[in-house]
């Protein structure tokens, strides 16, 4: 990024724009805010992955070796958290802030200042997050959906901290969503209709309603956990009339809508890659928008679909298995677009193209475990197994993770003004796919065979499997270290991008120059 | 039809994988020991089979448009985009193939639910980190925890071929009949779990939830806790013997006759040294998972023992906090009986570098109820 500042520094000294750490402290750009966002998530990534191979270093063999069963719990616990509010959710930010503004045409988002705050907002979050593993008790240990009474029984200061973390990142994400809505529905390109919009800012469109609807429901669980913890309250405590399974409902009831938060951005960037790459424009445009409009109304009426085992009525158990099974059909129109849009196209297979076809497949393998998972009578056999850990690794790493990787590698030579060395990119391709099956692939038999999730250790039945998960899961962790090489290498120089490397019709990101400039269409294009 | 299908489909993955429950790279689920559990496992194949279909057919096509359609091999990108009845089609096949799904699964659910009609009841009580079992109308009642040594578990033994999934008291019921759980929990959310019965309900504290199985077969079965619930909770299994219905009588008279022995215990007069030694095994079975085998606990969540106010107080305090419990420490007055309880005060306040010298009778556990 420091190549854009040179290039284009001369240009805005007279605006009175900050340079050096002030230019990020107080940045109002939509551009410098992405990129820390951007380099944020690939942070917390890194750290959130250092997490799980500690837990895959303890479930290397039976038996305790290196960590402390309450120890354990606290890394399981982190990793999901982090992963979740800090790596996944934060980099679909880092890609709203930068392209969205690119790809709709317009010189930044609506509220530049709050966007800063959103960014800003997010640090505290984080050192809150780390910080509780050095606290007297240490860090939550409850799982990431923190469940009272657990919760409320554990007196560590951690969990405090970590409820005061969610609720800052909860503040940050309304805020950004606001922001991200309010520029999408107002500040397009004349031209640009609704129905003209890249498929990308589409997605976001949806996810940032979702997050707004969404958001506010875990402040309040998380609320309500906080008071039954300090101040005497019951609302999840059966002794004072409360009962533990409200803050499942309410926890669900935001926490299903966040499932596809983390899926959707994922589906445009793909809807994004895969038709530059076939030389085609993606089959159906219009039934795209309906289907991620469909999932995203779908997402509030599956919330029970996690807590099949808690006991619910016959009517209950039948109504949350049938609207879960309802969203395999947006799911299916989706991934039957993919592949009609690379159907009798011209297609080449540059890094970004493989990750989103391996996001496709491997995503699907996830949508089908769901379906499996959404069947109650076997949803209630698998419940709390590594058949649901591979699941949701299956559409959160193999969906939303792997197309993120994709999508900095399309968009990187735009960002960098320089290509990334197209061999590497495709080494750490092939690297991750396979370390990630091997990690992950075995879970499905583990679960299916009977072990539960967040334990230390286990029986021997399952030694073998877990010992070729944990070492497939080390071989992904160090394979992401030639991720970072190749981002640097890439900032650093490389072969000369051009405006529009990808030579794609489509997108006014590839009208201006590479590296995209301080400012970019100040006067907004005309879209025909 | 449906139904005759997903049974036949069962019946040809159990013949491949039975005997390999219990071997290394077990793929499939548990072989099933009950009726509910045989029709999850035929679920379960159905709908493996009909999505391995549905991804061999749709990512063949995307592979063979990944050979031939590639700009390498020179061929030219047509122009196509949308097409309403392939649209239309490929939304209602799906929605077909779900409602095939969902008919034989809705009748397992119903039939999951349905808990009348039971032969015998058993209350069942989780907390941190062992299973109460509590035989109603029998008046028989234990308490099973892990049996795996914890030198097995750090590794300083070869483990067992049953490692972490053996208990010193199983649950034991007769065979084919409809045994009904009321399942509960004393202090956080539990999940009581046996794979080859299809059964896996949580344990939910205040409430208390319904859940049944019919085992058709005698044998042993073996399951763990499924929802996390502390530090432990890999640490709390669950087994089950199912034996047949005489069997079951003579074990059900033999409890009957060990608790009226105890209950005898309680009126002697005990010394301190025998107190002191039993103590130490109620202990290391019920108190050293949180306040440590050698009494140190883990601050702060897990106060130590070894000069603890309460432990090296009156003794009218220590008795009250064992018979009713404070904050994360559970109430055990319906968990040990009176000798348990006297012997284990006699041990935290005259061992684990105590040395109050002072005991108390069972009798006055009795009294003190």
């Amino acid at each position: 990024m420091s190549t854009t500042t040179a290039t284009h520094h001369d240009d805005h000294e007279d605006h009175g724009h900050p340079t050096g750490v002030m230019r990020w402290v107080a940045s109002t750009n939509h551009k410098d805010i992405g990129t820390m966002y951007l380099w944020f998530s690939l942070f917390m990534f890194f750290f959130a992955g250092a997490l799980a191979l500690g837990i895959r270093a303890e479930l290397f063999q039976p038996g305790l070796q290196f960590i402390e069963p309450e120890n354990f719990n606290k890394l399981t616990t982190l990793h999901g958290l982090i992963m979740i509010f800090g790596a996944i959710m934060p980099a679909f930010v880092g890609f709203a802030n930068w392209m969205i503004p690119l790809m709709i045409g317009t010189s930044d988002l609506a509220f530049p200042r709050l966007n800063n705050m959103s960014f800003w907002l997010m640090i505290p979050a984080a050192i809150l997050l780390m910080a509780s593993i050095f606290v007297p008790g240490g860090a939550v240990a409850g799982g990431w959906t923190m469940y009272p009474p657990l919760s409320v029984q554990n007196p560590s200061m951690g969990v405090d901290m970590t409820i005061l973390a969610l609720h800052i990142l909860g503040i940050s994400s309304i805020v950004g969503s606001i922001n991200i809505i309010t520029t999408i529905l107002n500040m397009r390109a004349p031209g640009m209709s609704l129905m003209k919009m890249p498929l990308f800012v589409w997605t976001w469109l949806i996810t940032a309603f979702l997050l707004i609807a969404s958001m506010p429901v875990l402040a309040g669980a998380l609320t309500m956990l906080l008071t039954d913890r300090h101040f005497g309250t019951t609302f999840f405590d059966a002794a004072g009339g409360g009962d533990p399974v409200l803050f499942q409902h309410v926890f669900w009831f935001f926490g299903h809508p966040e499932v596809y938060i983390m899926i959707l951005p994922a589906f445009g960037l793909i809807s994004t890659i895969i038709p530059t790459f076939a030389r085609k424009p993606l089959f159906g445009y219009a039934s795209m928008v309906y289907a991620t409009s469909a999932i995203a109304l779908l997402s509030f009426v599956v919330w029970a679909h996690h807590m099949f085992t808690t006991g619910m009525p016959v009517a209950g158990q039948l109504f949350f298995m049938y609207s879960t099974m309802l969203i395999s059909v947006p799911t299916g129109v989706k991934v039957f677009n993919w592949i009609a849009t690379m159907w009798k196209g011209s297609l080449t297979f540059e890094t970004p193209m493989l990750f989103s076809v391996a996001v496709v497949l491997l995503f699907t393998i996830g949508g089908f475990s769901g379906l499996v998972l959404a069947i109650v009578p076997v949803d209630i056999q698998l419940q709390d197994t590594y058949y649901v850990v591979a699941h949701f690794h299956y559409v959160l790493f193999s969906g939303a993770a792997m197309a993120i990787m994709g999508a900095v590698y399309y968009w990187i030579p735009k960002w960098t003004g320089f290509m990334y060395d197209e061999s590497l990119g495709k080494t750490h391709f092939w690297l991750t796919t396979i370390a990630f099956n091997i990690t992950f692939f075995p879970m499905h038999f583990t679960g299916l065979a009977g072990m539960p999730r967040r334990i230390p250790d286990y029986a021997l039945q399952f030694a073998e499997f877990n010992m070729i998960s944990s070492i497939g899961a080390f071989a992904l962790g160090v394979s992401q270290l030639l991720f970072l090489y190749i981002v640097v290498k890439t900032i650093r120089g490389g072969k000369l991008a051009g405006d529009n490397p990808w030579e794609t019709v489509e997108g006014l990101e590839w009208t201006v120059p590479s590296p995209a400039p301080f400012h970019t269409f100040e006067t907004p294009p005309t879209v025909k | 039809m449906i139904k005759r299908t997903i049974f036949s489909l069962g019946a040809a993955f159990l013949s491949m994988f039975a005997v390999n429950s219990h071997a290394a790279y077990a793929l499939n689920l548990r072989a099933p020991a009950t009726d509910i559990a045989g029709q999850v496992y035929g679920l379960h194949m159905l709908i493996l089979w009909i999505c391995i279909g549905i991804f061999i057919l749709v990512f063949g096509l995307m592979f063979y448009s990944i050979f031939k359609h590639r700009k390498s091999v020179g061929h030219k990108a047509v122009q196509f985009h949308e097409n309403h009845l392939l649209e239309v089609v490929w939304t209602i096949i799906p929605v077909i193939i779900l409602a095939a799904m969902a008919y034989p699964a809705t009748k397992t659910i119903v039939a999951m639910k349905d808990t009348s009609a039971a032969d015998m009841s058993i209350k069942v009580t989780g907390s941190q980190w062992k299973w109460a079992y509590d035989y109603l109308d029998q008046d028989v009642k234990f308490i099973s925890t892990l049996s795996t040594p914890q030198d097995q578990v750090h590794n300083k033994a070869e483990k067992g071929e049953n490692y972490l999934l053996e208990v010193d008291n199983p649950l034991v019921v007769p065979v084919g009949k409809k045994v009904k759980i009321l399942l509960t929990a004393s202090d956080v959310i539990h999940a009581w779990w046996v794979p080859s019965f299809g059964v896996k309900q949580d344990a939910i504290p205040g409430f208390v939830r319904e859940t049944w199985f019919r085992a058709d077969k005698t044998g042993t079965y073996r399951g763990q806790c499924a929802e996390l619930c502390g530090k432990a909770h890999g640490f709390m299994p669950i087994v089950v013997e199912v034996k047949e219905q005489a069997d079951y009588d003579a074990w059900l008279s033999a409890q009957k006759d060990a608790a009226a022995a105890a209950d005898a215990g309680a009126d002697k007069e005990w010394t301190k040294v025998d107190l002191v030694a039993q103590g130490e095994a109620v202990y290391n079975k019920n108190c050293s998972v949180c306040h440590g085998a050698t009494g140190a606990g883990i601050p702060p969540a897990f106060p130590a023992m070894t000069g603890s106010a309460v432990a090296t107080g009156p003794l009218e305090g220590h008795l009250d906090i064992i018979l009713n419990g404070k904050n994360i420490m559970p109430a055990w007055r319906d968990v040990l009986n009176d000798t348990d309880i006297a012997a284990v005060i006699a041990y935290e306040r005259n061992a684990l570098g105590n040395s109050t010298g002072d005991f108390i009778q069972p009798s006055a556990v009795k009294a003190a109820r």
